[in-house]
């Protein structure tokens, strides 16, 4: 068994596998509105790898972060949807 | 062939070009409006849409009062992307002498009939709580608000000019005023028996002798971060660091968009012909916005540009014939204080 952390993800805490992204994480939880558009359409993870910037999420109150370029960190609150 | 004929020729679809538009055509004027690029492109997308009353002269005050009045009563008919918000203004006093300096403009505003407050060091804070601790205070005049020029050019005046039959040419350049109308690029002619010269920072190229430069400005818009940031913030440094029309300078000046974006600017140099960005005087412009709102620098920008606006010597509009025997002539000289100048000049028409 891979060494697990807890990560919160909107008040929520769940383990996840040690060097996981956040986007995976959120992914593996069952997350499919990363964040919200300017039309208010739910919006996910499409490249993956910092490019598109679909992925942003708040990360211990700081908005728009790519989640897909950062990695889990134990007690990490996670707020999507926003 | 016969060159098509109009009231009134207006050079430039910026928000002052497109708001005579408007007023000429509401007063059964035919017209036709030049633009050598695109409607709202130039000052006018080079502004930040912030609709100040400004209190440096009794002449400049009277302009910049009546035009807010006009765009506060417009801002009920106006259209959601225009992204009318009256957000207010803050001046920001960072020491004793900034301090001295709002409680003279409070004095103003308060002889003039606009509402205006000072607030104390924990009245700004709260107001503001992403500000530095340390700042002195501030003056909150309530009455200002914000815009989005390019789409007010475009959205209120041009197409309420063309709904009463104004002609727009676009993609046009004037090269020359023969006297009967306006010359173009491609040898043709437009007659008019009025000619507004509306054409910002690159007037003088068609009237010769103005008295007019090149004023380049840098901005930068942020990602979406509501409630960072409430009313728009100007360092009362500016007002020393803008009127100055030799130096190349920055200050702090931040506004909240309704879209939850910021949009931070100031710079200002001249001399300068290319619009492409300054990386040193960008940085510079963000370092001063970080000295005042430190929560800045974990934000994301988006984008950042440039553009040029007319500054003059006297850092007044000129309204008027070009000279005391032309009555056909008109020329707008675009107000240089600021980003939003010719935004807080253009419903107002001249003619």
């Amino acid at each position: 068994m891979p060494e697990t952390i807890a990560v919160m993800v909107n008040g929520i805490h769940i383990a996840v596998p040690l060097g996981s992204t956040v986007a995976a994480a959120l992914l593996n939880a069952g997350v499919t509105a990363f964040r919200r558009s300017v039309r208010n359409e739910a919006r996910a993870p499409l490249c993956g790898m910092g490019i598109c910037y679909e992925c942003r999420v708040t990360i211990d109150g700081q908005g728009h972060l790519r989640s897909c370029m950062i990695l889990c960190a134990n007690g990490m609150d996670v707020r999507t949807d926003e | 062939m016969t060159s098509p004929s109009y009231d009134v020729a207006i050079i430039g679809g910026g928000i002052v070009g497109a708001a005579c538009a408007a007023e000429c055509a509401d007063a059964g004027l035919s017209v036709a409006v030049i633009e050598a690029v695109m409607i709202g492109g130039g000052a006018t997308a080079a502004g930040m849409g912030h609709v100040v009353v400004m209190d440096d002269s009794e002449a400049q005050f009277a302009l910049t009062r009546y035009s807010q009045i006009l765009w506060n009563a417009l801002a009920p008919e106006l259209p959601r992307k225009l992204e009318y918000e009256a957000s207010g203004t803050i001046w920001v006093a960072a020491n004793d002498d900034e301090m001295s300096e709002v409680r003279r403009k409070e004095k103003f505003y308060r002889a003039h009939a606009v509402p205006a407050a000072v607030l104390d060091a924990r009245a700004l804070a709260e107001a503001e709580p992403n500000l530095r601790p340390g700042l002195t205070g501030g003056l909150l005049v309530p009455c200002d608000s914000v815009i989005y020029p390019p789409r007010a050019a475009m959205a209120i005046f041009l197409n309420r000019a063309r709904a009463r039959g104004a002609q727009v040419y676009l993609g046009r350049f004037v090269t020359g005023l023969p006297g009967d109308g306006v010359r173009l690029r491609d040898e043709s002619r437009i007659t008019a028996g009025i000619v507004v010269n509306a054409a910002g920072s690159w007037s003088p190229a068609l009237t010769p002798g103005l008295s007019v430069q090149k004023r380049k400005g840098h901005l930068v818009i942020t990602d979406r971060y509501p409630n960072f940031l409430r009313h728009q913030l100007i360092e009362l440094g500016y007002l020393k660091s803008a009127h100055a029309l030799t130096a190349d300078s920055v200050a702090f000046n931040i506004q909240p968009r309704k879209t939850g974006q910021l949009l931070i600017g100031s710079s200002r140099q001249y001399g300068v012909e290319t619009s492409t960005v300054d990386a040193p005087v960008l940085k510079q412009m963000l370092q001063r916005a970080l000295q005042y709102m430190p929560g800045l620098k974990g934000l994301s920008a988006l984008r950042a540009w440039t553009g040029f606006r007319a500054a003059t010597p006297d850092k007044l509009p000129l309204i008027g014939p070009l000279s005391p025997r032309s009555t056909a002539n008109f020329i707008w000289r675009r107000d240089t204080k600021d980003w939003g100048s010719p935004l807080r000049l253009a419903p107002r028409s001249c003619l």
